[in-house]
């Protein structure tokens, strides 16, 4: 048990510095005691405002968000086994993409852009899994490259979208595709998700691990392989679906997250699933924190800095490994 | 005790017509050996036998229920299957390989405890690749993998033991002690199949033997009865000389 909670605790104690750095941070700093404060129900009336309604609304969204997508990430790779499958590999955020800049080009706002970037993943979810699936074999090379030429067919769709859309409504649409937690307001349902899925994923991680050495052998030890692929799949796609109504699309944290973490702590999903809620919020909050700061009091899209960090890091860790 | 029957069974070779049906009864303390060459559907055979392949005709019963009705984590408390080819895409190391044996014994919120810790261990102990436990399976030679594979199926401790090819990779000295152990599983009431490629290992470690031809003709039957010169050069195609050596028989291609 030791094994699971060590680095469980080490994450979360990043997580929540992180999420203190991203509340204390920006066009005010507020010192730790401040913040202290204002959670405690004290404090004066602008940092609270400061606090809970600007950034602490914000960070939790970018730690939900970056959450939601290692975690999609890490179960994405296990159902295929191959550790470069990914939700934006798989073409789920092109197809949100796509639902999200068909309600900007149409004028439409809030709620409608999120409903429709979300009815853009699930439908590429099932146009993927569909086609792969063709005549009933549903190898993963198969899935894999299905998914690779839905998201190059989304990309064409996108571009195309650009193209034809007036000038003013581009620096929207462009800063929703590279990512943007600048009107995440509602974590709650997000972090909900996050955490059952988490308490979820536990009792099902042996049978990942197992799924993890290819469908035959976890049948023969005993897992209905069918209907778990199919658990996986949906709840992948609708985190992947969830963290992109959140925040657009941002790329590389269901890569990197569980590649860095698998590398570090082995695989066994009942460590790495959580591991990569922790990890993937964390490195989110503190990707938003950088965005909004680093040339203030213009910001950034915050999917820039996670490529920016992410690639770096990536190349590192896999010149290094084993 | 479990056994394995088959009711009518035609295995779903694609493009081969059905051949004989098979009606088999793999009963406690029996070695059985396929044989047959490339293409025959030994393979495919095992993978129908161990229910994750649907056959064309007929059933597999486990100690007298229709496999297909059976859930696959009470199937797996039964019967283990070697497999011929592993998926090894994320990394692992020998003893969380040999653990994963454990799986079908655990409930969902369980972790493997002490007790299964010492089970993978000696698993791996009795197949000589004890000293390798911290390795990743994935940085060993090809024989070292093949023993952790079978080190989990005897973590996995099964009544039925389906091996495809189990001296694949093995050198002489292992592929020797792989069959004693296969034997001493079937001397301890245990339920053993194998398909093989040597003959001569057919030979001298299996009981009952099951020859399966190209085009979906098979026979069967105790050894002594399977052994006979005439059918294995009909198998294989392959004119053989036939010697005596401790009281087993020999065969070697003839030019």
């Amino acid at each position: 048990m030791r094994r699971l909670t060590l680095p469980l605790a080490l994450l979360l104690a990043a997580s929540l510095a992180a999420l203190a750095l991203s509340a204390g941070v920006g066009s005010a700093n507020l010192a730790l005691g401040e913040l202290w404060a204002v959670l405690g129900g004290g404090g004066d009336a602008l940092s609270r405002t400061l606090i809970l309604e600007l950034r602490l609304p914000r960070s939790l969204s970018a730690f939900a968000t970056g959450g939601l997508l290692a975690v999609a990430g890490a179960l994405m790779q296990v159902l295929l086994r191959n550790p470069l499958a990914d939700p934006y590999v798989l073409g789920l955020s092109g197809g949100a993409a796509v639902g999200a800049l068909a309600a900007m080009l149409a004028g439409l706002g809030g709620m409608v852009i999120s409903g429709s970037a979300f009815a853009g993943a699930l439908l590429s979810t099932l146009l993927v899994f569909g086609l792969a699936h063709g005549t009933g074999s549903w190898t993963p090379s198969r899935l894999l490259l299905t998914g690779v030429v839905v998201a190059a067919g989304w990309g064409a769709v996108v571009t195309l979208m650009l193209a034809l859309s007036p000038a003013e409504r581009l620096p929207g649409m462009l800063y929703w595709l590279m990512g943007d937690l600048a009107y995440a307001r509602t974590p709650m349902p997000s972090l909900l998700v996050l955490v059952l899925v988490c308490l979820l994923g536990f009792p099902l991680g042996r049978s990942l691990n197992v799924l993890a050495r290819g469908p035959m052998q976890a049948a023969a030890l005993g897992v209905a392989v069918r209907p778990l692929e199919w658990t996986i799949y949906i709840t992948a796609s609708l985190l992947t679906a969830m963290a992109v109504t959140t925040a657009g699309s941002i790329g590389f944290v269901g890569l990197v997250v569980p590649h860095m973490l698998r590398l570090v702590l082995g695989n066994d999903q009942r460590l790495i699933l959580p591991a990569c809620a922790l990890a993937g919020g964390t490195l989110l909050v503190l990707a938003d924190t950088l965005a909004r700061t680093v040339i203030a009091p213009e910001q950034l899209p915050v999917g820039v800095i996670t490529a920016l960090i992410g690639v770096p890091t990536f190349l590192y860790l896999l010149y290094r490994s084993r | 005790m479990s056994r394995l029957e088959t009711r009518g069974l035609v295995i779903d070779v694609p493009g081969r017509a059905d051949g004989r049906a098979l009606d088999l009864c793999l009963a406690p303390e029996q070695v059985w050996g396929v044989l047959g060459p490339n293409g025959a559907g030994k393979t495919t055979l095992l993978h129908t036998l161990a229910g994750l392949r649907d056959p064309r005709a007929g059933q597999v019963e486990l100690d007298g229920q229709p496999l297909a009705n059976l859930r696959r984590r009470r199937v797996a408390r039964q019967l283990g299957m070697i497999f011929q080819e592993r998926q090894d895409g994320f990394p692992a190391t020998v003893l969380e390989t040999a653990l994963i044996g454990r799986h079908p014994y655990l409930s969902a919120w369980q972790m493997e405890g002490g007790d299964d810790v010492r089970l993978a261990e000696e698993a791996l102990e009795r197949l000589d690749v004890a000293h390798l436990k911290h390795r990743l399976v994935n940085t060993l030679s090809g024989g070292e993998r093949q023993r952790v594979a079978i080190a989990t199926v005897l973590t996995q401790s099964p009544q039925l033991w389906l091996a495809d090819e189990p001296t694949n990779h093995l050198d002489l000295h292992h592929q020797t002690a792989v069959m004693a152990l296969l034997a001493e599983q079937s001397a301890a009431g245990k339920v053993v199949l194998m398909c093989l490629h040597d003959l001569n290992l057919a030979a001298r470690w299996c009981d009952h033997l099951l020859l399966f031809y190209p085009d979906g003709e098979a026979c069967w039957g105790p050894a002594s009865d399977m052994l006979v010169p005439s059918a294995l050069e009909r198998l294989y195609d392959q004119r053989l000389a036939t010697a005596e050596i401790d009281g087993a028989p020999v065969f070697v291609p003839a030019r």
